[in-house]
């Protein structure tokens, strides 16, 4: 979305939304893409919205920077979208201030505000990380429910498993900023391929042994301005081999319109994941 | 609210009861008045009778009682110079020196938001270095120099700008303002950009805080994220998160412009309080002093009164809580 702070930048790679590159597109393209091709919900709702600016103030610049609609019609387009997510008297709360939120609810008109546009894609960076679990699996549900009506494309960034399990169709695993593994949801979480990906499936209780510690990735992740030269997990890999410390591996493409970047992926066959292995 | 407003009022009272004692019985560590309003050729009796009509003869507890019962019907007593109710004489030319406070702080507003919040929104580049360094400079020189600096270069080699005096006043509403005439805006222009100076560097800084400390927030971020320009995100989002912390330091600094403009008031001879006060001063001009100093506490007290509505205004937070109370 080039919101990214100096000094991180695009260094590499394409972004295309419905056959059109993003990358390289100047400030102008890309606003106008921002928000009404792509919207994006941040993590912590309590600070996404501006704590000074009425709901609808917030809402409507939101429509207003992309069509000229007039001042009702925009509030009713407003109103709408807070009846969509949920948000109960719509009408009244549109001249409500951040403030007289909870946090739930202002999650709720951040996606109401990321929904405004009817965009083809919305970004999720962690929207439920900063509430409990039970809005947690509300909100879950509701933007699940609203994607699918509208059939917007949804990308949801997140470290929780079973939120991916239970979520999505498509999982990208990824490791100090490289993507590592893709496929199907089934696929990627029943039979990993990175070594990655399969710590990551371990250490979810779930798949521990009631009363024996929980098993762990070894080490931290690495900063990301100095990453080793080779693989960036080989530090805390077990399956490292020598050319893991010298080479970063290239993706390698798996049948199921899977990719994994390993030098010894597993076996997606012969290698199931789970209590069976033990 | 109410209660509130009576708590800052029972401390407003306070205030002043100490500052007039202290004024009251300091004047009179510094010397005698009397001796300040006779001439040479008076004989004793003369003096006895001077001091006499304006109360000095009799001791300081019985004076200070006398003052306070005057006080209570609404007199400040009269000055010993003038002749004139104290009180009428501050209120005189308190229109001078608001005029005088009111131009300085549009000029800081004019002058130091913008250029604080371009330095905010780009701390990088060399025009916000420069605004810095130069706010830096407009804290470190010394008033009385630069307004000096100001008439030498403004008004005596160049010669744009009048060095001194109001110019000509025209009455508005009961008000004489020297805001309606060209010629008014050109002598206020030198008094008025020296007392802003400060403020103006003041503005700068507290701008730029605002802005940067703004535009780290996520809000900014998801304004971007909403597709909206920057111009509007500046002028909507950061703007308004910043007035807060700015409105109530100006506030404040208004008041400070309003009791404090001595200095620059006598370097330009602006016929305002400040001037009547350091006249006052010398002549030991009790009951001046004492009426001017509660008129300042007073400024004060409606000054803070005003910022908190303001703050209501601006900050939706502020009004829920305000509520709950
Ligand atoms: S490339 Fe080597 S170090 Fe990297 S994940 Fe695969 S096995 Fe581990």
């Amino acid at each position: 979305m080039g919101l990214v702070d100096p000094p991180g930048r695009i260094v590499s790679g394409s972004i295309k939304l419905g056959g059109k590159e993003l990358v390289g597109l100047d400030d102008q393209g890309m606003r106008a893409i921002r928000g009404k091709e792509i919207s994006m919900i941040f993590q912590d709702p309590m600070m996404t919205l501006n704590p000074v600016l009425r709901i609808d103030t917030q809402m409507i610049e939101a429509i207003d920077a992309h069509e000229k609609t007039s001042k009702k019609a925009a509030l009713a387009r407003a109103q709408q979208a807070l009846e969509k997510v949920g948000i109960p008297a719509a009408a009244d709360r549109l001249k409500a201030y951040p403030h007289q939120f909870s946090g739930g609810m202002r999650q709720r008109v951040a996606i109401a505000i990321a929904l405004l546009n009817n965009p083809s894609l919305i970004i999720a960076d962690e929207p439920t990380t900063a509430l409990d679990v039970t809005i947690q699996s509300q909100i879950l549900a509701k933007m699940q429910e609203l994607c699918a009506d509208s059939g917007t494309a949804l990308i949801w960034i997140t470290h929780d498993l079973t939120v991916v399990a239970g979520l999505a169709h498509r999982v990208a695993v990824m490791y100090a900023g490289r993507l590592v593994e893709t496929g199907f949801v089934d696929d990627v979480l029943d039979h990993p391929l990175h070594p990655y990906t399969r710590g990551l499936l371990r250490s979810l209780p779930s798949e521990g042994i009631p009363g024996q510690p929980l098993e762990q990735i070894p080490g931290m992740t690495p900063s990301l301005g100095r990453l080793p030269p080779g693989c960036a997990f080989a530090p805390r890999c077990r399956n490292a081999t020598e050319i893991c410390h010298r080479s970063s591996p290239e993706g390698t493409v798996f049948p199921n319109q899977r990719l994994a970047r390993c030098h010894h992926p597993f076996d997606s066959v012969a290698q199931p994941v789970g209590l069976t292995e033990r | 609210m109410l209660s509130y407003f009576f708590r800052r009022f029972g401390q407003a009272i306070f205030v002043i009861l100490a500052m007039i004692v202290l004024v009251f019985f300091g004047v009179n560590v510094v010397g005698d008045p009397i001796w300040m309003l006779i001439s040479p050729e008076m004989d004793q009796q003369a003096i006895a009778a001077t001091a006499a009509a304006l109360g000095l003869d009799k001791p300081i507890g019985e004076q200070f009682f006398f003052f306070i019962k005057g006080l209570f019907q609404g007199d400040l007593g009269r000055s010993f110079v003038h002749g004139e109710p104290a009180i009428l004489l501050i209120l005189g030319r308190m229109g001078a020196t608001m005029e005088l406070a009111i131009a300085a702080l549009l000029m800081a507003i004019i002058i130091g938001l913008p250029l604080g919040m371009y330095a905010g929104l780009h701390p990088d580049r060399r025009a916000s270095r420069t605004i810095m360094a130069g706010s830096i400079l407009g804290f470190s020189l010394p008033t009385f120099w630069v307004g000096l600096m100001l008439i030498m270069i403004f008004s005596v080699m160049i010669g744009w700008l009048p060095a001194s005096g109001r110019g000509p006043t025209d009455t508005v509403l009961g008000i004489q303002t020297s805001l309606l005439s060209l010629e008014g805006w050109r002598h206020i222009a030198l008094p008025a950009l020296n007392l802003a100076l400060l403020k103006i560097s003041l503005m700068i800084r507290l701008a730029r805080s605002g802005t940067r400390e703004a535009m780290s927030m996520d809000y900014v971020k998801f304004a971007r994220a909403k597709g909206l320009k920057e111009s509007v995100i500046i002028r909507v989002h950061i703007l308004k998160n910043i007035l807060i912390p700015i409105v109530t330091v100006l506030g404040l600094e208004f008041g400070s412009l309003v009791a404090f403009s001595v200095v620059t008031e006598t370097i330009f001879s602006w016929p305002g309080m400040g001037k009547l006060l350091l006249e006052a001063i010398q002549r030991l001009d009790r009951p001046v002093i004492v009426a001017y100093v509660m008129v300042v506490v007073v400024l004060f007290v409606f000054i803070n009164l005003i910022i908190d509505i303001l703050y209501s205004v601006l900050d939706p937070r502020v009004r829920l809580t305000e509520a709950k109370a």
